[in-house]
């Protein structure tokens, strides 16, 4: 491809938020007519990326130019304005106007005050037909697939003159047909020699239609490739990185074969969540979870702590059928789980350090038996210096730190003694000294005999902690690998880059 | 000083204690308390006995509030109360008879508390907002107190039902001690024992209390039941004050003078941590206007709005936000505060 001048420039960028740097001097470039991808795992930094280039938040640091001038939008509407469109994972758009109403809301072709109706259907017609659509544009648009709405919005978006088209996970909704008509449109507008900016989990998509793609970890700049020298494993292990040098070498006891299966579950599923698994755990073993983000981990977690309603499928604990039917039941057969979304399904941000301790306790007690003053006390004493959580038990939780926060959602589910403990991305987001701790604690716990699903985007963490690692990839637990001398990250990102047995 | 002014009580203390030195200036004798016949008299034993349904009916406000939903059926109930206790009484062959007003209480807050799991059931199970769930009974239950009363103002003439809401009992007003004794009953229920920090972590985050263990339906139901309880007592309290059901104009508004007090004593909209202290001051607050708005002679024409600004200016008394915009425009300009996350992006996500 021959190199034109790019359309947006942004170097240097830097954006700091209470707590965390979010993006730590980016530098990033859309040529006109390409499909660009930004990559990076959940806190890469790509959507502040974007927010940044839109004007949602200012930057700290750094230069933004469009068209070879620099910019500083005020908002959204002003990034819009000078061409910027932004099309959401979610349609934002109203599903109670029709097709037409809503490519043309705000600004209506008008005579003497009056929208000029025929006109409004006209043109829509005319745009949707350079999109290969073929719908009733007087039709409410909740009528319409999602597909289709989700092509009306980009419409509408091109239709604003944009030069510049942010696609912010366009097709995590979408199957397979749409999206590949959602990829004719891209092309057919980057023919028309607009950028697009392309956000996508799915690898096989951004191999389909990317010209290049950019990656970010941490909120640093890895690099930017042409996507045809760029094979799909180098980029799952430029996007998920090595941390090895800070952390310290554990080492777990080897699981004796001969432990009795804690719990197993036996093809259980949910419809557009995850594809029916079959999964062992056993006492004291550490089970991993590796895959990229949307690949169904998650879902995994929730399912075996009835968090969510199986749609298929049973689980068995001790050669028993039991039914997992909300967090309480879960909780009744020993079952504990801390959620990767620690301030929305974790804590509760305004109860204080030691009220957020104690509440699956006083849960489980009922709302009747008080945990007495002294017994608190002393639960939260023994976990504050076990966890070696910093911060007043008297504070509301939202004002410590994240790795301390995350040590008081563990401490929650300790003081209930689980026998199985699921960790969803516990170390995510926290500084180093806080993920050893976590780490070293996890080997603790296995080997008192407490069985553990731990779930990480990181697969150096996966590969120290876990006995067994089993592999996702597109919602399906793909492999089910024991964590021996020959199993490697690299064997591991092939798995998941590819999801055929190497 | 710091310290008292940061305390959540502090604003409402200051504003009652203000509100009374306008009513101290303006009208003779406001803080004497005397005793006649055995029992007290005095402005400040009036405001507490025409404040008691307020502050029942404020005091159940509170904790539904606090799981971040709001009541506005209350004052139908109030009058629904009051219609079916009167009806009850004046059905009575001895309208004195102790045993038949009790058997009327008892079926008039039976009724209430059914009323009230209504509104937790639609609020809980079947998922409606609490505003429009509510609004329902608000509308219907006007129309239900109209039924039971056949449109007509029920009178009776019952001295063991007049002592709820007009009666005595060592030296001090009836209703006063009950209202004592509800509020110690709420303080022991959600303070000492657990139900207060089930409340308080269902409104500060559904889903977290829910994957918790809590059983967050569970607690909407009681909340939604207590706060209806609550409105059914004050409801016969404000009908045997004046020994008649009014079906139209029992209660008419209390919903809004309740969330007023709740608001006033510190509980936020938003759900979360509540103040039932702060509730029994707003309410106080609120009947002491009312009786200053009569003593210092406010034209009756404008007592609403009179009642209007003093609300608003407490509100933004008490606003932090608002008191640190004041004090930046007369100190130094205050640091930029650090750029506002949007909810959808936790700081652990980037």
């Amino acid at each position: 491809m021959a190199e034109s001048a790019p359309i947006v420039r942004m170097s240097g960028i830097v954006k700091q938020f209470p707590g965390a740097r979010a993006l730590d001097g980016v530098d990033f470039r859309l040529l006109p007519g390409e499909v660009h991808a930004l990559m990076g795992e959940n806190g890469a930094g790509k959507s502040t990326l974007i927010k940044v280039l839109t004007g949602v938040h200012p930057v700290d640091e750094g230069e933004i130019e469009l068209a070879g001038r620099p910019v500083a939008f005020s908002g959204p509407l002003a990034a819009q304005q000078a061409g910027i469109s932004t099309v959401y994972q979610e349609v934002n758009l109203c599903g109670n106007l029709s097709v037409a109403e809503n490519i043309f809301v705000g600004r209506e072709p008008r005579k003497f005050g009056r929208i000029r109706w025929r006109e409004v259907y006209r043109r829509a017609d005319e745009l949707l037909d350079r999109f290969d659509l073929d719908v009733d544009v007087s039709a409410p648009l909740s009528s319409c697939s999602l597909a289709v709405q989700q092509m009306v919005a980009i419409a509408r978006a091109v239709d604003v003159e944009a030069k510049v088209l942010i696609l912010d996970e366009p097709t995590s909704s979408l199957d397979a047909d749409e999206v590949a008509q959602l990829f004719r449109v891209m092309r057919r507008l980057k023919e028309q020699g607009i950028a697009i900016l392309f956000v996508s989990h799915f690898l096989d998509q951004i191999y389909e239609v990317a010209d290049r793609i950019t990656v970010l970890r941490n909120g640093r700049l890895v690099g930017e490739y042409l996507t045809r020298e760029l094979p799909q494993v180098y980029l799952v292990a430029k996007m998920i990185g090595r941390e090895l040098a800070e952390l310290e070498k554990l080492e777990g006891k080897p699981l004796a074969r001969t432990t009795e299966p804690l719990i197993e579950a036996r093809d259980l599923g949910r419809a557009g969540a995850v594809n029916p698994f079959t999964l062992t755990i056993r006492e004291g073993e550490v089970v991993g979870l590796a895959g990229l983000l949307g690949s169904g981990r998650t879902e995994i977690a929730r399912l075996l702590f009835g968090a969510d309603h199986a749609g298929g499928g049973s689980v068995h604990m001790g050669g028993k059928k039991v039914t997992l039917r909300s967090p309480r039941a879960a909780m009744n057969h020993k079952i504990a789980f801390c959620s990767e979304n620690r301030r929305e399904e974790g804590l509760v941000d305004e109860l204080t350090v030691r009220e957020n301790i104690v509440l699956a306790l006083q849960a489980d007690r009922g709302w009747s038996r008080p945990v007495s003053a002294r017994k608190a006390d002393e639960l939260v004493r023994k976990y504050v210096a076990a966890l070696n959580i910093k911060g007043d038990p008297d504070e509301p939780v939202r004002t410590l730190s994240g790795g301390n926060q995350q040590k008081v959602l563990l401490a929650r589910w300790l003081i209930m003694e689980p026998r199985l403990l699921i960790l969803d991305e516990p170390t995510r987001g926290i500084d180093v000294g806080a993920k050893a701790e976590i780490q070293r604690l996890v080997v603790e716990l296995s080997d008192g005999g407490m069985a553990v699903l731990f779930i990480s985007a990181e697969l150096d963490e996966v590969l120290r902690l876990s006995h067994k690692v089993g592999v996702l990839r597109d919602r399906t637990l793909v492999a089910q690998l024991d964590n021996d001398d020959a199993l490697t990250t690299d064997t591991l990102m092939g798995k998941i880059a590819s999801g055929a047995p190497s | 000083m710091s310290e008292l002014i940061r305390n959540r009580l502090f604003w409402p203390v200051l504003i009652l204690v203000g509100l009374m030195a306008l009513n101290v200036a303006f009208t003779d004798n406001f803080l004497n308390i005397q005793v006649k016949d055995g029992h007290l008299y005095g402005s400040l034993i009036d405001i507490l006995r025409f404040g008691a349904p307020l502050i029942l009916v404020a005091l159940g406000m509170t904790l539904v509030i606090a799981t971040r939903g709001i009541d506005l059926s209350v004052g139908s109930v109030v009058a629904i109360a009051g219609a079916l206790a009167c009806l009850r009484i004046s059905d009575l062959g001895d309208q004195n008879s102790v045993t038949g007003v009790l058997a009327a209480v008892g079926v008039t807050l039976a009724l209430t508390l059914v009323l009230g799991a209504w509104n937790g059931f639609l609020v809980a199970a079947v998922g409606i907002q609490p505003i429009i769930a509510t609004l329902i009974l608000m509308v219907a239950g006007r129309g239900l107190a109209q039924l039971i009363t056949d449109g007509q103002i029920v009178t009776i003439n019952s001295s063991p039902y007049k002592l709820i809401g007009g009666g005595y009992w060592l030296t001090l007003p009836f209703s006063i001690l009950i209202v004592v004794a509800l509020v110690a009953l709420t303080a022991f229920l959600t303070r000492r024992l657990a139900l207060g920090m089930f409340i308080e972590a269902v409104g500060g985050n559904a889903e977290a209390s829910r994957l918790s263990g809590i059983r967050s339906r569970g607690v909407l139901v009681v909340v939604y039941t207590f706060c209806a309880l609550c409105a059914g007592i004050a409801g016969l309290m404000i009908s045997s004050n004046v020994s008649s059901a009014d079906g139209n104009y029992a209660g008419l508004w209390i919903e809004l003078d309740a969330i007023l007090a709740v608001v006033i004593g510190g509980t936020s909209l938003a759900g979360g941590r509540f103040s039932i202290s702060g509730t029994i001051l707003g309410a106080l607050i609120i009947q002491t206007l009312t009786t200053t708005v009569y003593s210092i002679g406010v034209p009756p024409e404008t007592t609403l709005l009179f009642k209007a600004l003093v609300v608003t200016i407490v509100c933004l008394l008490q606003s932090p936000a608002f008191r640190q915009k004041v004090v930046k425009r007369r100190a130094r300009p205050v640091a930029p505060a650090p750029a506002p996350m949007s909810e959808r992006e936790p700081v652990t996500n980037r």
